[in-house]
């Protein structure tokens, strides 16, 4: 049984990961292509936002430099792979084990020779998979977007950017992969609303001190294109709490998949 | 050895009954039917057995393996058709029972292709495609190519034609007479009766009686009404008399002689001749005491 479930579910989820990867993409390879046309205007558009005060602040926009192209990919991509990404991490974390249950497949997976561990660890494996294929086909569009706007963009940058967002969806699909262990009826609200609520963690993080313990929860914080631009480094002290709960999540998956009565 | 045994198994879904005490044996080599109502208690069994559910109290062994410690062993020599198939949506026939197959790490190319002859099964069809017998039979291949010792069958004829229902139950006869126990569950008697050798009862979670199919007598008894009659001889072979104007029913477990006899003394307008329910075969086994 070499990754047979792995396999099917690869199989089972290739249409959803063709349809986000291809939508996220050209998004990002339309924000990119426009960006020469639009360029002229983007100083107008830093000086604006950083005499915002606290919204821009709440948003990561007030250390953004819109008028190079950086600055620009770091909101405007960054958004929409952000979002896109996450949500799209969330809604497969969140129905990867629950789905057998809803879908009343269970049965049939469950009475074959295969260890609950097993099944946990190759959907796990599946999900994760599918997360990194999508960011590789958003990063093969975004590099070919740049190469042909002519663009220079700092690749190490670039990159740090990506292996944020990489991060960040990682996180969110290991925490509602946790969750999932724990439903027996999909949960795609639960999933979305777990997204949500930690990107208005951020923005809420941003406008006072008192909130700012919340950049410690929310994996959005360590992907803010502003401090990744300005420090030229990931901010590896919110990365670990953020990969801790990733491991936890994925630790309460293995327990209570283990020991839940499957229907 | 057991095929299956089970000491005091019992299981609560919180508060709700599921089933409470059950002690079952199945021998090897035995083709042991499981018969009761809806909701006594068939399907938890089999889900505790075969591990999908983990049992509030007891032991169960199969194959001489204990359930909770054992289950992948277990499952390697087990095929499982549950009451209702579902498979994965957007796969074919075909692609199922490979997928069968590869999680059980076996090549049952061969095997499976037979099974699918015998059953008219077309690999090529998608699963959504399928009607609720079609889907039965992939069932029935998925649970059968790799030849298991146990075969456990939740309901298995729900959805098959006369004729597949014929098919399915000489493949069953063959692989117990090569060896394997067959152990299936029903709510229809005649099933039981036809074709298993011992049937074990339950009802309310409960196990009411494991027998021989030939001891147990039943097959005597007749439900019988009859129209333009108000009354009845005594008889000890009369039982659970129902009067409705000019209408009697009651159970009968006489001969047919007697019975013949009987009629012919009455002299009805109209007469049934009919199987007795379940519940008026428990009646009929059993005192309200023992139940």
């Amino acid at each position: 049984m070499i990754m047979t479930i792995w396999a099917l579910e690869l199989k089972r989820g290739r249409n959803a990961l063709l349809i986000w990867a291809a939508s996220i993409s050209l998004m990002i390879a339309l924000c990119i292509v426009v960006y020469p046309e639009i360029s002229a205007q983007m100083n107008d558009v830093s000086k604006l936002f950083s005499d915002m005060g606290g919204f821009s602040a709440a948003f990561g926009l007030d250390r953004i430099q819109f008028g190079e192209f950086i600055g620009f990919f770091s909101v405007e991509c960054g958004n929409i792979l952000g979002l896109g990404g996450t949500v799209f991490a969330s809604l497969l974390g969140i129905s990867m084990l629950s789905k057998e249950e809803k879908e009343k497949t269970a049965e049939f997976l469950l009475t074959h020779p295969i260890s609950r561990k097993r099944i946990v660890a190759e959907k796990l494996c599946a999900l994760f998979t599918q997360i990194l294929i999508l960011n590789a086909v958003v990063i093969t569009v975004t590099a070919t977007a740049v190469f042909i706007i002519q663009e220079q963009a700092p690749i190490d940058t670039l990159a740090l950017l990506f292996l944020s967002h990489i991060i960040m969806q990682l996180e969110i699909a290991s925490i509602t992969f946790g969750i999932s262990a724990f439903l027996r009826h999909g949960g795609q609200g639960i999933g979305l609303g777990t997204t949500i609520t930690l990107y208005f963690f951020n923005i809420i993080a941003n406008l006072t001190e008192q909130t700012a313990f919340l950049k410690y929860i929310t994996p959005f914080h360590y992907t803010d294109g502003g401090n990744i631009i300005a420090d030229k480094t990931l901010h590896w002290e919110y990365i670990a709490i953020g990969v801790l709960f990733a491991v936890i999540a994925v630790f309460a998956a293995f327990w209570k998949y283990h020991k839940k009565d499957i229907f | 050895m057991n095929a299956i045994r089970t000491e005091k198994l019992t299981k609560y879904y919180g508060n709700v009954r599921g089933i409470i005490d059950v002690c079952l044996s199945v021998n090897e080599g035995e083709f042991h039917g499981f018969i009761g109502p809806n909701g006594a208690g068939k399907s938890t069994t089999i889900r505790t057995l075969l591990g999908l559910i983990y049992p509030t109290s007891g032991q169960a062994e199969i194959l001489g393996k204990d359930i909770r410690k054992q289950k992948h062993e277990i499952l390697c020599d087990i095929g499982y058709l549950p009451s209702e198939t579902v498979f994965y949506s957007g796969m074919s026939v075909g692609d199922i029972i490979t997928l069968s197959a590869k999680l059980r790490e076996k090549d049952c190319r061969e095997e499976a292709a037979k099974l699918c002859r015998r059953f008219d099964l077309d690999t090529s069809k998608k699963i959504d495609e399928l009607s609720l017998g079609n889907r039965k039979k992939v069932g029935i291949v998925c649970a059968m190519q790799h030849k298991p010792k146990l075969y456990i069958m939740d309901e298995p004829t729900s959805g098959l034609d006369p004729l597949m229902q014929h098919e399915f139950y000489d493949v069953l006869k063959e692989r117990n007479e090569e060896g394997a126990t067959v152990f299936l569950s029903s709510h229809i008697l005649s099933e039981i009766q036809q074709y298993c050798k011992y049937a074990t009862f339950i009802r309310n979670g409960k196990i009411l009686k494991s027998e021989k199919i030939e001891n147990l007598g039943h097959t005597e008894m007749k439900n019988i009404t009859l129209k333009g009659i108000r009354a009845l001889p005594s008889s000890k072979h009369i039982r659970n008399i129902k009067t409705e104007h000019d209408t009697v029913r009651f159970l009968y477990s006489g001969s047919t002689r007697e019975l013949l006899t009987l009629l012919q003394q009455l002299q009805p307008q109209d007469l049934t001749i009919s199987e007795p329910s379940l519940e008026e075969i428990f009646l009929h086994f059993y005192t309200e005491e023992e139940l």
